[in-house]
């Protein structure tokens, strides 16, 4: 479903040019969890741009669903952000001074879904990522960062994108409220079979996804498949009776 | 992006910072209400000047003797000055094509008295038809008769000005028909009082006792004298007024035997020509009134693009955030672009409702009459739209040009 090959991005030209990234290769296949891990400068950032079609690289393609889209202009690439991508980011997520339930509709409205319609997705995709009817009418600026989060989720997959991309979602949060949007995401993930690819610097935060890839230098230093990768859910109910510390946790 | 959504999209984005969109706002209101208001005010001194020459006679050519030269000097003694018009000129005028009435006039100043008080006025010998070419209504009694001027009556019709040195302040709300005046030690009856005129163009008719043509000539010029001062025509509309003009020179050029027309001995004063003259300083003002409000037209507009363009620097993040999920280039442009156009119609709304109250405000004070045209209105309403999307332009085409990896790490 996602397939990169041999993706470099260089930015500026001559003596100031800066390789970001230099030869990456992965694929990603549908309803998988991916974490793309790596520290400040190793160009995951880059790649989430690349990946989120944000930008274009410098050489070697990006297929998403079966078309290229390494080579599109930018109005075809916010088409296709408009219809296969759901972005969470890691702050700076909604509109302010917008509602919740507008925050979520606004994708809808730029793909011009009719107006009912609209609502009721919204409704639906807040649901499913675990917000409760009485904060949907609550301005974006009167929630807490872990609801933030949660209308950022729900707001990424309303569109019924192929593919969710979370650039350190957990960034600004706390451990708990941390566990519980990975957990979000873990359930979107398993129940309803949703493809996503999470961005993190954090070990801890990365053993949540079912395969780690971890870059480094502009190089994918390791593919590896996380067999039991840990559950947040299962996690943040263990912290909450008291049996687990929270502060052995980096997440 | 639907016009629901763009226009919902526009009200929530200016309602976010009200106070910022209302004082943006307020530059449009300020600007647009004062080319509204000035150009109201242009207007309606236009009109003013313009019916105030018409009151004093619609249609109306004046025929004025020329200038008396003295035989060998050829020194002037100016225009006005000759007896060139008679009698007979006015009676044969009569006969011009499209000429509805002709008057003809010899007046001078002279001493009048009652009994208690004395002035000095001009008395003026008009016929009958004066009162239809010069628009006299009457207060009190009736304007001068033909029959008293077949009689050689010597009866007089006194403006109001008049009315008052004479009779006091009051004057009007009592009865002057019938009272006896002096005028120049002849004594004359009292059968008309005009209504006020207001002071307009050349002397008040309000300061003038009119007396039948026959009696001044046979009692102020002497000698059986049959010069006049000037011959008042009315033309029956405006447009035979040209052709009654040609038709009137020729006669009398023609009367008095001169085959030159540069010789002439006689001028006509044509008020078309004189209201249009005037006319055109008075469009003039109001263009100038118009060009200085639109200055402030500009500043406003300016006032919108300024602050269009502090937004799209605060919300970098917002127009990141919206391209990532999927707006376009066009999206964005039309979002900030129909923001600066709701900020200038919302303005222009304001500014012509508020320039028309100043209009209506100025005409309740009696200061000056305003006069709102409907032109006015709608270019201040094409030029606040224009404005809007000119100052809104470049703001938008800058907002919908940001990379949303640069819009969205934007500090």
């Amino acid at each position: 479903m996602i397939e990169i090959k041999d993706i470099t991005k260089t930015y500026g030209s001559g003596d100031s040019a800066y390789t970001a990234l230099r030869g990456v290769s992965f694929s990603v296949d549908e309803g998988e969890f991916v974490a793309i891990m790596g520290p400040s400068g190793s160009g995951k950032s880059t790649l989430m741009h690349i990946l989120g079609c944000l930008d274009t690289p410098s050489s070697g393609t990006y297929h998403l669903d079966g078309k290229d889209v390494s080579k599109m202009t930018d109005d075809e690439l916010a088409e296709v952000r408009k219809d296969k991508i759901g972005f969470v980011f890691q702050s700076f997520n909604l509109l302010r001074r917008t509602t919740v339930l507008r925050n979520v509709v606004l994708p809808l409205i730029y793909a011009n879904v009719p107006s009912p319609e609209r609502e009721e997705r919204a409704k639906q995709a807040l649901l499913s990522s675990g917000l409760t009817e009485e904060y949907f009418n609550h301005l974006s600026n009167e929630i807490s960062g872990g609801q933030i989060q949660r209308v950022a989720i729900a707001r990424a997959l309303v569109n019924n994108p192929s593919l969710i991309l979370a650039d350190e979602p957990t960034g600004n949060l706390d451990s708990r409220t941390s566990l519980v949007v990975l957990g979000t995401l873990q359930k979107l993930n398993r129940e309803h079979n949703r493809t996503i690819v999470l961005i993190t610097h954090e070990p801890d935060v990365a053993e949540h996804a079912g395969r780690i890839i971890r870059v480094s230098d502009g190089r994918v230093i390791s593919i590896e498949k996380n067999a039991h990768p840990r559950d947040a859910t299962e996690e943040t109910r263990l912290c909450d009776s008291g049996q687990l510390d929270l502060t052995a946790l980096s997440v | 992006m639907k016009t629901q959504d763009l226009l919902q999209e526009t009200y929530l984005a200016l309602s976010a910072n009200k106070a910022r969109s209302g004082l943006t706002v307020l530059g449009i209101v300020i600007g647009i209400a004062s080319v509204i208001a000035l150009m109201a005010i242009g207007q309606g001194t236009q009109n003013a000047v313009s019916s105030s020459i018409n009151s004093l006679g619609a249609n109306l050519l004046v025929v004025t003797p020329g200038a008396a030269k003295q035989i060998g000097f050829g020194a002037s003694s100016g225009r006005g000055s000759a007896q060139s018009l008679t009698v007979s000129d006015e009676n044969a005028l009569m006969q011009v094509q499209n000429v509805a009435a002709v008057s003809g006039e010899y007046s001078g100043r002279y001493q009048v008295a009652v009994a208690a008080a004395n002035t000095n006025t001009t008395v003026d010998g008009v016929d009958g038809a004066y009162a239809q070419i010069r628009n006299i209504d009457m207060n009190e009694g009736s304007f001068i008769t033909s029959s008293q001027a077949a009689s050689l009556g010597k009866v007089a019709v006194i403006g109001s000005t008049v009315a008052t040195d004479l009779f006091g302040a009051n004057a009007t709300s009592t009865n002057l028909v019938g009272k006896a005046i002096r005028i120049n030690n002849m004594q004359f009856t009292i059968t008309g009082v005009m209504a006020t005129k207001g002071g307009s163009g050349f002397g008040s008719q309000d300061d003038t006792i009119f007396i039948p043509l026959t009696t001044a000539l046979q009692y102020f010029a002497g000698n059986g004298n049959q010069y006049l001062s000037t011959i008042d025509i009315e033309a029956t509309t405006q447009q035979s007024m040209t052709q009654v003009q040609n038709d009137i020179t020729n006669l009398l050029l023609q009367r008095h035997h001169i085959s030159d027309p540069t010789q002439a001995d006689f001028s006509i004063l044509n008020q078309q020509e004189l209201v249009s003259a005037v006319s055109s300083v008075t469009g003039t003002f109001t263009t100038l009134l118009a060009a200085i409000a639109g200055i402030s037209l500009v500043v406003g507009g300016i006032g919108i693009m300024n602050m269009m363009l502090t937004t799209v620097t605060e919300r970098m993040r917002e127009i990141g955030l919206r391209k990532a999920i999927g707006a376009t280039r066009k999206d964005i442009n039309t979002q900030f672009l129909a923001e600066a156009i709701a900020l200038t119609f919302v303005g222009g709304g304001i500014g012509v409702a508020l320039g028309w109250g100043i209009a209506y405000l100025v005409t309740a004070t009696g200061i000056m009459t305003a006069q709102v045209t409907w032109s006015s209105v709608l270019l201040a309403f094409g030029v606040s739209a224009g404005i809007g999307i000119v100052f809104g332009w470049y703001p938008a085409r800058r907002a919908s040009n940001l990379n949303p990896i640069d819009a969205l790490r934007y500090e």
